[in-house]
C-alpha cells in the first residue's frame, strides 16, 4: 500500500512541478554526479615531461668516468715480484733477501711433504674442482680436512672455505643480520669489515683491546634494551674479535672478553687468521694461549693462508653454529670449492703440526727475540705482543703528512730488500673503517737464528738513519 | 517527499560507486593478495638465499620489501601464478598460440627487430645471424596448481612432523637465555623440508669430476638427518660439473705444468699481490687473459666469488645507480650491497624492462633529491647459471651506449664455453671487447682450476689494482692454480701448436645442441638458449627435483637438482652441465635414461610440437 502511495505521489509530484525545475534538479544531479566522479586536478601532470624534453634530457647527461685516473707511478701497480718460492729466504725483483714479509710463520713454504702430497692429489683429482660444495665439487679431501680440522681444534665441527678473506667476510652475515648488534674492536682486519657491511647490523666499534670501552658501550646497549625489552627479545649481540689482530700485532684479552660475553650475552667471533698454529703449545690459537676451554667461544674462524702455507679458510665450533654456514655462508654455498690439491697441503700441514708441537715452542722464542732486537730501535715505535709473529713499526717522529710517511717507510723498505731483508710497508685502502696508521709490517718465521734476527735490527738500523 | 527521494536515490548511487570500486580495486590487487597470502607462508628465507634488493637501504622494513619484491618479479615472470593477459600482453611478453595452446616464449624474437629498426645511427649492430633460440614455455596451469598444493602439502606434514618428534640435531649448550641464534621459520623449513631431500646435494666425489665422476656411496637410516658412508662407490657419467672444455684433467699437459710450478713456486705465497704476492706466473696469466679476451690489460684474482663481491665496491659507490639482472648470481648481488649504491632489478633478459629503468633513471635523477646519477651500470651474466639463457648482448650494448651507461659482463659460465674461439659471449655474438666495461670471468669452470679475472682497458686495470679489495688484502693465487690456466688457456687459443683446444669447443657446441635438440624432442620443457651447455631441466614439484635425481643416480647419471628458495617456489629444476668430454655415446646413454624416467615420473610437460625426424649429431653445426 504505502509503495504504491508512494509512488503515486512521485508521478504526481513529477507531473505538477513546473519543467524547469525537473531541468534544473537534472542539472543539479549531474552537476554533483560530475563533482564526485571527475578526475580531480593533478598539478603533476603538467610537469610531465614531454617526449623532446625527454630526449634532450638524456642526451645532455654526461655520466662521471668508471673509474679515475691513477697515478701512474702508484707502487701499486709496480709491485715487487718475487721469483721462486717464499720460502726462509725470498728472491725480490733479484734481491736474495731474508723473508721478514710473508706470513710463513711456520716455514711450510717449501716443505717437500706438503708438496708431494699436493702433486700426489693432483695427480688423483686434476687441480679445480669445478663446482660448488654442494653439486659434486664436495671431494673427499674436503671431509678429511674438515675431520682433521675438527680433531686439531678439538671441536665439534669445521667448514672449509675456499679462500681466506671470504671466510670470516661470509661467516659473520650468515649469523647476524638486521637488527642485531655486533660489537668489534676497530682494529679489526678488511674482512672482517666487510663481513660487518655484509650483515647490515648495527656495529658498535669499541677502541683497539680496551675493555672499559667496551664495557661501557655494553651498558648502553643493556640500558636501551630496558627501556625496550621487546626489541632487546629479538636482537642478538655478537663480539667479533680477532685473536693476534693483523693491524697491530697485539693479541686480544680473551678471558676479560670471555667474561664480558657471559656476563652481556654476547656470542663471540674470534678470527685466528695469525694467532692458529702460532699461539698456543699445541699452535690451537689463542684460547689455548690462555688455557680458555674452546666452548666458551662460538666459533673460531681462520685462514689457511699464512701459517698453513696453502690457499682457503676453515671455521670452527660447535655443530649447532658452524653446520648453519653449509646453507648461509654465501663464500660457501655459491663459490666452487677448495681445489683439492690445496686442501691436501693443508692436510699434511696439520700432519707435521700434530707431528712436532716444538715448531710453536719454537716460533714464541723466535718472537720474543725479535721483539727484543727490533725493540731496541732508536728511530722506530715497535706495536705488537711480543708472543705475535707480526710486528709493526711506525716511525718515532712521523711527518705530518701521512703520503711522506708512507714514502718514506717504503723507501726505508727499499734500503732494506736490497741489503738482503725483505720487509714491506703494510697495505690498506682508503675505505677503511679507521685507516690504521702507517708502517713496516715485520712477521716472524720459526726458521731464523740469532745471527739472522741481529741482523735485520742492524739493518732496519742503518735503513732508518739512512733515509730519515 | 521529492528531496526524501533524491536523497535516497543518491545515496543509492553512491553506494553503488564505492561498491564498485572497491570490486575494481579488489581484482586489481588480487595478484598482490596472492603475494601478501605467501609472504605469510613464506617469510624472508627466500632474502636469505637470493637477497637481491630492489632499492637503497632506507625502507622500513626492508625484509619484507624484499621478499615481496622477489616474488612479485619472480611470478611476474615466469608467468605462471599470475597470467591474467593484461599482465603479461603489456609489450613484455609475447603470446603465441602453438596448436590452440598459450605459450609464452622470451621476447627475444620480437624486440629484437623492433629495436634494431629503432638504432639512432642507423647502422645495424654488428651482429651474426641469430636463430631465434631460446625459449621460455610457460607451465600448464595444472602443473603449477600441484606445485603449489604439493609444496603446502610438505609444509603442513612438516608442521605435522614438528609437533610429535623432537629434530635430531645438535643443540646449543652453555648459552642459556640468550636470543636464539637462528630464524625460526629457517630452522623449521630445513629440519622438515629441505631435509626429506638432503641427500641429492652434497654427495662427496673421489675423483676428476670429468665426464664419468665416481660418487661416494652413503646412505640414511634417520630420513636424512644423518649420512653414514658405507665405504662403497658408483661411477656415474657426470653432468653435473662445470667442466665445459674438459680440462678436469688428472694428467695431460695442465696438470704436469701445474704439478711443475708447485716445484718450483710452491703451494701458495704467503702474501697479498700488494705487499709480496706477485710472482711470474701471476703476471704471465694475467698478459695471457688480456691476449684471449683482446684486451688491453686484465687482472687476476684467486677466487671466482670474491672477483665480483671485492670488486664491485671499488667500481661503484652510492650516488650510482646498478641495473642489475633478476637471475644475477650471488656474488653480483653481494659486490652491489657492498658498495652501497642504488640498486634496481630489471627482468631476466628483458630488454624492454631494462631501458624502461634506464630511461627513467638518466631522465628523472636519483630519487627525493633529484640529482643526476653519477653513473649508471649495468651488471649481467654471459649465460645465467640457472636458467640456460645467453644475455641479448648486441641489444644491451646498444642500450648502454644510448644511455651512457657501463656494462659489467660476468662471463663465469660463458668464458670458454661459448662462441668460436671460446672468446665467450662476445665471441658469440661478435661483438667488439672494447664495447664492454667490464669483462669478468671465472676460471672455475671451462679451464678446470680456480679464481677469477677482470679486464678491460688499462685505466681501468690500473684503478683496480690500486683500489681493489681483493689486490690489497686478499692473498695472492697459488701458483700451481694458476699455472692450470695458463697452460689450458693457451691450449684454447691454440698456441701449443695443436687443434685441441678448437675441437673441444666444437665438441661442446654440437653435444650441448645435440642434448637440448634432444630433449625438446622427448617432451620435457628445458629452458634457455639452444647454444648454452648450461641445461635447466623443469620438473616443476618440489618433491619431483629429489625423485629425479635419485633416480638418475641409480641409473649411473649424477645430476644437481635446483628448488626453492635457490629458484623460485615454482620453478624446481635439474641441471644438467654439458661438456667437451662427453661423447655422442654417453649423451645417448643419458638421453635414453631421461626419456625413461620422463614417462615414470610424468616430465612430459611441454606442450609445443616435438620434430619428428632423427636428430643428427653436428647437423647444425653453426662453425662448418
Amino acid at each position: 500500500m504505502a509503495t504504491q502511495w508512494v509512488l503515486l505521489e512521485v508521478f504526481q509530484a513529477l507531473n505538477e512541478v513546473p519543467f524547469y525545475h525537473i531541468f534544473l534538479e537534472v542539472g543539479l544531479l549531474m552537476w554533483i554526479l560530475w563533482l564526485i566522479f571527475h578526475k580531480s586536478y593533478n598539478p603533476k601532470e603538467l610537469e610531465q615531461l614531454t617526449d623532446f624534453e625527454k630526449e634532450k634530457l638524456i642526451e645532455e647527461w654526461t655520466p662521471e668516468p668508471l673509474v679515475g685516473n691513477v697515478a701512474q707511478n702508484h707502487p701499486s701497480l709496480k709491485p715487487r715480484m718475487v721469483s721462486g718460492k717464499a720460502g726462509k729466504f725470498i728472491n725480490v725483483d733479484g734481491h736474495y733477501c731474508l723473508n721478514m714479509a710473508t706470513h710463513n710463520y711456520l716455514g711450510f713454504v717449501g716443505n717437500k711433504d706438503i708438496e708431494e702430497s699436493a702433486i700426489k692429489t693432483l695427480q688423483k683429482y686434476g687441480v679445480g674442482s669445478c663446482g660448488p660444495r654442494g653439486f659434486y665439487g664436495t671431494v673427499d679431501v674436503h671431509l678429511d680436512l674438515e675431520d682433521r680440522l675438527t680433531e686439531f681444534m678439538k671441536m665439534e665441527e669445521a667448514v672449509v672455505y675456499s679462500y681466506g678473506f671470504s671466510t670470516i667476510a661470509s661467516a659473520i652475515p650468515a649469523y647476524a643480520k638486521r637488527g642485531d648488534v655486533i660489537f668489534v674492536d676497530e682494529n679489526v682486519n678488511f674482512a672482517i669489515q666487510k663481513g660487518l657491511d655484509a650483515s647490515r647490523s648495527k656495529i658498535r666499534f669499541f677502541k683497539h683491546n680496551d675493555m672499559v670501552d667496551l664495557e661501557r658501550l655494553l651498558m648502553d646497549q643493556a640500558a636501551l634494551d630496558k627501556k625496550n625489552p621487546k626489541k632487546a627479545q629479538v636482537t642478538r649481540r655478537f663480539l667479533i674479535v680477532e685473536g693476534i689482530y693483523m693491524n697491530s700485532g697485539n693479541i686480544c684479552p680473551l678471558p676479560e672478553l670471555v667474561e664480558l660475553r657471559k656476563k652481556y650475552r654476547l656470542r663471540i667471533f674470534v678470527d685466528e687468521s695469525i694467532s692458529f698454529a702460532t699461539l698456543g703449545d699445541h699452535g690451537r690459537g689463542v684460547t689455548e694461549y690462555y688455557n680458555i676451554p674452546r666452548e666458551e667461544v662460538d666459533m673460531i674462524s681462520c685462514s689457511m693462508e699464512w701459517s698453513m702455507a696453502t690457499i682457503g679458510g676453515f671455521c670452527v665450533g660447535s655443530s649447532f653454529v658452524v653446520e648453519h654456514q653449509r646453507l648461509s655462508g654465501l663464500g660457501y654455498c655459491f663459490s666452487a670449492s677448495l681445489p683439492p690439491l690445496l686442501a691436501a697441503a693443508a692436510i699434511t700441514s696439520l700432519d707435521i703440526m700434530e707431528k712436532d708441537p716444538t715448531l710453536f715452542k719454537k716460533l714464541q722464542q723466535q718472537c720474543q727475540l725479535v721483539h727484543k732486537a727490533l725493540s731496541t730501535l732508536p728511530l722506530f715505535i715497535l706495536q705488537g705482543d711480543p708472543d705475535s709473529p707480526v710486528k709493526h713499526l711506525y716511525l718515532r717522529n712521523p711527518p705530518n703528512c701521512t703520503n711522506h710517511e708512507f714514502n718514506l717507510l717504503s723507501k726505508i723498505a727499499d734500503f732494506c730488500i736490497e741489503h738482503g731483508i725483505a720487509v714491506v710497508t703494510a697495505a690498506y685502502l682508503q675505505t677503511e673503517k679507521f685507516t690504521p696508521r702507517n708502517s713496516i709490517r715485520v712477521t716472524v718465521n720459526n726458521m731464523l737464528t740469532g745471527d739472522e734476527i741481529n741482523n735485520v735490527a742492524v739493518v732496519l738500523e742503518k735503513a732508518s738513519s739512512e733515509v730519515l | 517527499m521529492t528531496p526524501v527521494w533524491i536523497l535516497s536515490d543518491y545515496y543509492n548511487n553512491i553506494n553503488c560507486c564505492i561498491s564498485f570500486n572497491i570490486l575494481q580495486l579488489l581484482k586489481k590487487n588480487l595478484i598482490f593478495l596472492k603475494i601478501h597470502v605467501f609472504l605469510f607462508a613464506v617469510p624472508n628465507l627466500s632474502s636469505r638465499l637470493r637477497f637481491q634488493s630492489s632499492s637503497s637501504d632506507m625502507t622500513p622494513n626492508p625484509r619484507l620489501r624484499r621478499s615481496r619484491y622477489i616474488f612479485a618479479s619472480n611470478m611476474a615472470a615466469n608467468g605462471a601464478v599470475c597470467s591474467s593477459k593484461t599482465k603479461l600482453q603489456d609489450g613484455r611478453c609475447v603470446v603465441k598460440e602453438v596448436n590452440g595452446v598459450r605459450n609464452i616464449f622470451s621476447e627475444q624474437v620480437e624486440y629484437s627487430k623492433l629495436l634494431e629498426t629503432k638504432d639512432s645511427n642507423g647502422v645495424p649492430p654488428k651482429k651474426k645471424p641469430v636463430r631465434s633460440k631460446e625459449s621460455f614455455e610457460e607451465v600448464p596451469l595444472y602443473t603449477a596448481v600441484m606445485t603449489y598444493l604439493g609444496f603446502y602439502l610438505l609444509m603442513f606434514l612438516g608442521y605435522f612432523n614438528q609437533l610429535f618428534f623432537t629434530p635430531k640435531v645438535a643443540m646449543e649448550k652453555n648459552r642459556e637465555g640468550y636470543v636464539p641464534l637462528f630464524d625460526r621459520f629457517e630452522s623449521f623449513y630445513l629440519r622438515y623440508v629441505y631435509r626429506r631431500v638432503r641427500d641429492c646435494w652434497n654427495q662427496p666425489i673421489c675423483s676428476v669430476p670429468g665426464a664419468e665422476i665416481v660418487l661416494k656411496d652413503r646412505i640414511t637410516k634417520d630420513y636424512g638427518w644423518t649420512f653414514e658412508y658405507t665405504g662403497t662407490f658408483t661411477k656415474c657419467l657426470n653432468l653435473g660439473s662445470y667442466n665445459y672444455l674438459g680440462f678436469a684433467e688428472a694428467d695431460g699437459p695442465c696438470a704436469d705444468a701445474a704439478a711443475e710450478a708447485i716445484e718450483m713456486y710452491g703451494c701458495a705465497m704467503c702474501s697479498t699481490v700488494q705487499e709480496l704476492g706477485t710472482h711470474p706466473l701471476v703476471v704471465e696469466l694475467e698478459r695471457t687473459t688480456a691476449k684471449f679476451l683482446g684486451t688491453e690489460d686484465a687482472i687476476v684474482f684467486g677466487m671466482g666469488f670474491a672477483t665480483n663481491s671485492l670488486n664491485l665496491p671499488s667500481l661503484v659507490s652510492p650516488g650510482c645507480l646498478v641495473l642489475s639482472d633478476e637471475k644475477n648470481h650471488a656474488s653480483l648481488i653481494l659486490g652491489l650491497r657492498l658498495s652501497g649504491a642504488t640498486i634496481k632489478v630489471f627482468r631476466h633478459n628483458n630488454m624492454l624492462s631494462l631501458e624502461k629503468l634506464l630511461r627513467d633513471a638518466v631522465i628523472y635523477g636519483q630519487p627525493r633529491t633529484r640529482r643526476p646519477w653519477k653513473k649508471i651500470l649495468i651488471v649481467v651474466e654471459g649465460v645465467f647459471s640457472m636458467e640456460g639463457s645467453i644475455v641479448h648482448l648486441p641489444d644491451i650494448i646498444r642500450l648502454k651506449k644510448k644511455y651512457k651507461a657501463y656494462l659489467y659482463l660476468d662471463e663465469a659460465h660463458s668464458i670458454g664455453a661459448l662462441g668460436e674461439n671460446g672468446r665467450g659471449v662476445l665471441d658469440y655474438y661478435g661483438c667488439d671487447p672494447n664495447d664492454v666495461d667490464i669483462l669478468m670471468g671465472t676460471f672455475t669452470k671451462s679451464f678446470g682450476s680456480a679464481g677469477g679475472y677482470i679486464a678491460g682497458s688499462k685505466r681501468l686495470i690500473d684503478h683496480l689494482r690500486v683500489n681493489s679489495h681483493a689486490a690489497c688484502y686478499a692473498s695472492a693465487m697459488s701458483p700451481p692454480i694458476a699455472q692450470q690456466i695458463i697452460t689450458s688457456m693457451k691450449i684454447i687459443m691454440g698456441e701449443d701448436g695443436t687443434l685441441e683446444g678448437k675441437k673441444r669447443i666444437i665438441q661442446l657446441a654440437r653435444n650441448a645442441r645435440y642434448f637440448r635438440r634432444r630433449l625438446k624432442q622427448i617432451g620435457v620443457i628445458i629452458y634457455g638458449n639452444d647454444d648454452s651447455p648450461v641445461v635447466p631441466l623443469l620438473v616443476y614439484m618440489f618433491s619431483k627435483i629429489g625423485a629425479v635425481v635419485r633416480t638418475l643416480r641409480t641409473r649411473n647419471i649424477a645430476t644437481v637438482g635446483v628448488g626453492f628458495p635457490a629458484t623460485p617456489l615454482m620453478e624446481g629444476r635439474i641441471r644438467f652441465c654439458i661438456s667437451a668430454s662427453h661423447t655422442k655415446e654417453q649423451l645417448d646413454k643419458a638421453l635414453e635414461v631421461i626419456e625413461e624416467i620422463s614417462d615414470t615420473l610424468g616430465l612430459r610437460y611441454s606442450q609445443l610440437p616435438r620434430f619428428k625426424g632423427e636428430v643428427v649429431y653436428g647437423s647444425d653445426d653453426e662453425s662448418q
